[in-house]
């Protein structure tokens, strides 16, 4: 299994695992793809987190806003008509969960990574880009119809490319790039 | 004996979804005060009676380590037993927090019966007799 697949099935199992866990529902997955090209405009509300360590780069979890209160209000249990402050929170938080089941998953093969405080953006035809050149594993899920995007882009320093440069031939877990 | 619990997250959510969830455990709690950080949870610690600590490690200002540490070195907060609860599942900083001397922790995403099997036994160890 190269990297993208075991990132395919983390993003994956995390999704469905905090939805299950924290909002007791169970979602169905959808296609899952590897972004080269610049990423489309977005619309709705969009959640990054940063990861850092030998490997760095950015988790993000994005929906439109009727998702974004749909998910406030299953997690919290209250009424949640608008995006305010409490969905971007729970958003935030939802994208916090997922990403860091991941980091810990990947922790096992990338070695120790961090986290950092998640980001919320909620707008209409905003475009996103990491600073890096790294292409984004993107997973879909739907929810009753609607849409739910877990993206997330990875790539190693230039100390950890030297040791996978030198190592990759031996490792299970090396980078498609 | 009912207990106070004090709960500490940066995310309102995550605050929210604890105080619905430690009222479920059906735990004898009175009182759950709240805290967005670190640097909260030690005013609040100054001002009321805590005797259970929930706590986030990953905050702004002040995280759940430097928090734990705080209490450590304190004389009045040192027996209070603090429970980590985390997305951080690796064994970093999971085990800095043991090292420092958090009684426990649990890992986000959680349920009830989580919570409440960390808790049970923690809370009635830390209420006197």
């Amino acid at each position: 299994m190269n990297l993208n697949e075991i990132i395919v099935k983390s993003l994956t199992e995390s999704t469905l695992q905090v939805f299950s866990t924290m909002l007791g529902v169970e979602i169905a997955r959808g296609e899952s793809v590897v972004e080269t090209s610049m990423p489309e405009a977005n619309e709705g509300v969009v959640s990054f987190i940063g990861v850092a360590g030998s490997w760095a780069g950015t988790g993000s979890v994005s929906c439109s806003p009727a998702m974004a209160c749909k998910i406030c209000a299953a997690m919290l249990m209250c009424e949640a008509p608008a995006v305010n402050e409490e969905v971007l929170d729970t958003v935030a938080e939802l994208t916090n969960m997922i990403i860091g089941s991941v980091k810990t998953e990947l922790e096992q093969t990338l070695g120790p990574l961090g986290l950092s405080i998640p980001t919320v953006v909620y707008g209409r035809n905003f475009k996103t880009k990491s600073a890096g050149n790294t292409d984004w594993v993107v997973v879909r899920f739907q929810w009753d119809g609607e849409p739910l995007i877990v993206k997330l882009c990875l790539e190693p320093k230039e100390q950890a490319k030297h040791v996978m440069f030198h190592t990759s031939a031996t490792e299970s877990c090396a980078l498609d790039v | 004996m009912e207990s106070n619990v004090l709960v500490v997250d940066d995310s309102a959510a995550i605050r929210k979804i604890l105080q619905r969830v430690l009222r479920q455990t059906g735990m004898a709690i009175n009182t759950i005060h709240e805290a967005g950080d670190g640097q909260e949870a030690l005013v609040v610690l100054g001002a009321q009676k805590v005797d259970l600590v929930l706590s986030d490690i990953n905050m702004p200002k002040m995280d759940g380590l430097q928090l734990l540490a705080s209490m450590k070195a304190s004389a009045d907060w040192r027996q209070i037993p603090v429970v980590m609860i985390t997305t951080e599942g690796g064994e970093t900083k999971v085990s800095e927090a043991v090292k420092l001397g958090a009684a426990g922790y649990v890992r986000k995403p959680f349920t009830a019966d989580q919570i409440k099997e960390k808790l049970a036994g923690i809370l009635e160890a830390a209420l006197p007799l």
